[in-house]
């Protein structure tokens, strides 16, 4: 194995509760905190752990995003990635450009594994990677908590409804990765100045010969209904009767 | 007319109710035709399952032995050839159809809508955004072919006694050799299904240990209820991975949660707030779980649990 690429979303902090605008079109980003996506934070991660055990590979920490994506790929940079990429748009890009556009990056890279978080926190739409499995012909080994590299193979436990399952794909592949897949490290401070020289490469969707099509247009943000807050018991009889008074026990 | 093709989901034997909680979604499409695809090695007994969900007019059954797991690898070239005769492509919103149905859709070069929660026409639907935060309509072009996942929590499933054609389906479609299923390690459980168990009992971080779990299992068993999780308990390792409920986890809907022993983070309130009623129990009158719970209860959960079990018996 020569090469990683990591695919890097910028979102909302996880911590920042998101606010509908009251016009209803779309949600309050002006001055909030942003971040690499928490999966693809760990998508990284294990990229770095498999670069520390099998050695001698590269971690290419790759965008799509506005100019101060930039911000992100220097994160990505100061815990260890060697080169970033961003495909600067200053629009947002749904997850079949997305896809296209790693599919671009993938086919001028040739990794052997692309790994990605199995979803953002800012859209949940869950589907890039995927997608960038399917137009790449490659295998997909979603929602992975464990992740063991053989050869030209690659063995990934998978986090499913039901437990865990175990899939075995050739690579390359497209592995996206769950919660407990690891740890991600913290940054220090003698690593954010080394991630600035770091080469970081910026180029755009049609550099790369692919045209961000709006396949969904949002009509509408709303905030979702709320939930009435209920009444207070004071014990647990109290509380064995009104559930039983309403035929729930 | 808009004909829509189900991707069914299914463990060879019994036909997961998330499937019937998909016809209830493509149902509220206007004039829609209803069929389920159900891919197997065998889908005799599954694909009659199918068949008895009202409002389906058509079961293709495609068995396949390469179709004896349900890897996404294998079955998005298969689905997308069915796909050629339809308008509409729906998954679960389940690990499965997750997994399978955006493969489905690159390789068809459409869109993908996910988590469905609601229609507002053949090709407007409202889906969940920010972890649940906000909630998006979102319009599709309607000379493309439309992939979705439908978020099961939002919808009933559709009733029994349907009586749909059930048609074996040959397809040529040749399939990579890339991606091989290995095994897979259940919660093995008598327990209902978290994901759509009609009682859920879940505990928090309070529960301070996975020994402690034990008094909702206990509970549990006495509900004839589901046991869940909160992701710090799961992070704890108080309980395993396939437990947690959340933005990140199993977004349910039962008809009653009680929650115990958990704060209320935004992220697992993502997971529970279409449960019909929501029960509380904490002994911090301030958590935010009070905040979306029908019945609250201030205490020490170590008396609570043990107590309301015995009540149970009685």
């Amino acid at each position: 194995m020569q090469k990683i690429l990591v695919c890097i979303k910028r979102v909302v902090d996880y911590n920042v509760r998101v606010r509908v605008k009251p016009d209803g079109s779309g949600v309050m980003l002006d001055g909030v905190k942003m971040s690499v996506n928490p999966f693809d934070e760990i998508a990284l991660e294990e990229a770095l752990r498999i670069k520390e055990r099998v050695g001698n590979i590269e971690v290419v920490a790759v965008s799509i995003g506005v100019a101060d994506t930039q911000q992100q790929l220097r994160t990505a940079l100061a815990m260890g990635a060697d080169r970033a990429i961003l495909v600067q748009s200053e629009a947002a890009v749904e997850p079949l450009t997305a896809a296209q556009t790693f599919l671009a990056l993938a086919k001028k890279e040739n990794p052997d594994l692309i790994l990605l978080g199995k979803q953002a926190i800012d859209d949940d739409a869950n589907q890039t990677g995927q997608m960038l499995a399917a137009l790449w012909e490659r295998p997909q080994a979603t929602y992975a908590s464990k992740v063991e590299i053989g050869g030209e193979k690659a063995t990934v436990t998978r986090e499913i409804d039901a437990g865990l399952e175990t899939i075995e794909v050739d690579l390359p592949a497209v592995v996206t990765v769950d919660l407990r897949l690891n740890e991600p490290r913290y940054v220090k401070l003698p690593d954010i100045m080394k991630a600035k020289k770091k080469p970081l490469d910026v180029t755009s969707l049609a550099a790369l010969g692919v045209s961000a099509t709006v396949f969904l247009k949002t009509v509408k943000t709303e905030p979702p209904a709320q939930r009435q807050k209920g009444v207070m018991v004071k014990d647990v009889s109290e509380l064995f009767d009104a559930l039983k008074k309403k035929g729930l026990i | 007319m808009n004909k829509i093709l189900i991707i069914g989901e299914h463990d060879g034997k019994t036909v997961n109710p998330a499937t019937a909680k998909c016809v209830t979604c493509a149902r509220a499409i206007p004039d829609a035709e209803i069929t389920i695809a159900v891919f197997g090695a065998d889908t005799a007994t599954v694909a009659a399952q199918a068949a008895a969900i009202a409002g389906v007019k058509t079961v293709l059954r495609v068995d396949r032995p390469e179709n004896e797991h349900p890897l996404a690898a294998i079955f998005a070239p298969q689905v997308t050839s069915l796909a050629a005769d339809y308008s509409h492509v729906f998954g679960p919103s389940t690990s499965f159809g997750k997994d399978l149905m955006p493969r489905v859709a690159a390789l068809l070069g459409v869109p993908q809508v996910s988590d469905l929660m609601a229609v507002e026409g053949a090709y407007k639907f409202r889906r969940p955004i920010y972890a649940g935060n906000a909630i998006i309509t979102v319009e599709a072009d309607a000379e493309r072919k439309l992939v979705a996942t439908v978020r099961v929590a939002s919808f009933e499933a559709a009733a029994g006694g349907g009586t749909a054609a059930v048609e074996a389906k040959s397809l040529n479609v040749a399939l990579p050799s890339h991606t091989r299923y290995l095994g897979a390690k259940s919660g093995s459980t008598d327990r209902p299904d978290l994901q759509t168990a009609a009682r859920v009992v879940s505990g928090g971080r309070a529960l301070a240990s996975a020994d402690n779990f034990k008094i909702l299992y206990s509970l549990a068993d006495k509900l004839g209820a589901a046991v869940g999780a909160s992701r710090a308990a799961v992070d704890a390792g108080y309980a395993p991975n396939e437990m947690q409920v959340g933005q990140t986890g199993k977004i349910i809907s039962p008809e009653i949660y009680i929650a115990i022993g958990i704060s209320g983070a935004i992220q697992h309130l993502t997971g529970i707030k279409d449960a019909r009623t929501i029960v509380a129990i904490n002994k911090d009158g301030e958590a935010p779980i009070f905040e979306v719970a029908d019945y609250g209860l201030v205490g020490d959960l170590f008396q609570i649990v043990p107590e309301l079990e015995k009540m149970l018996g009685t």
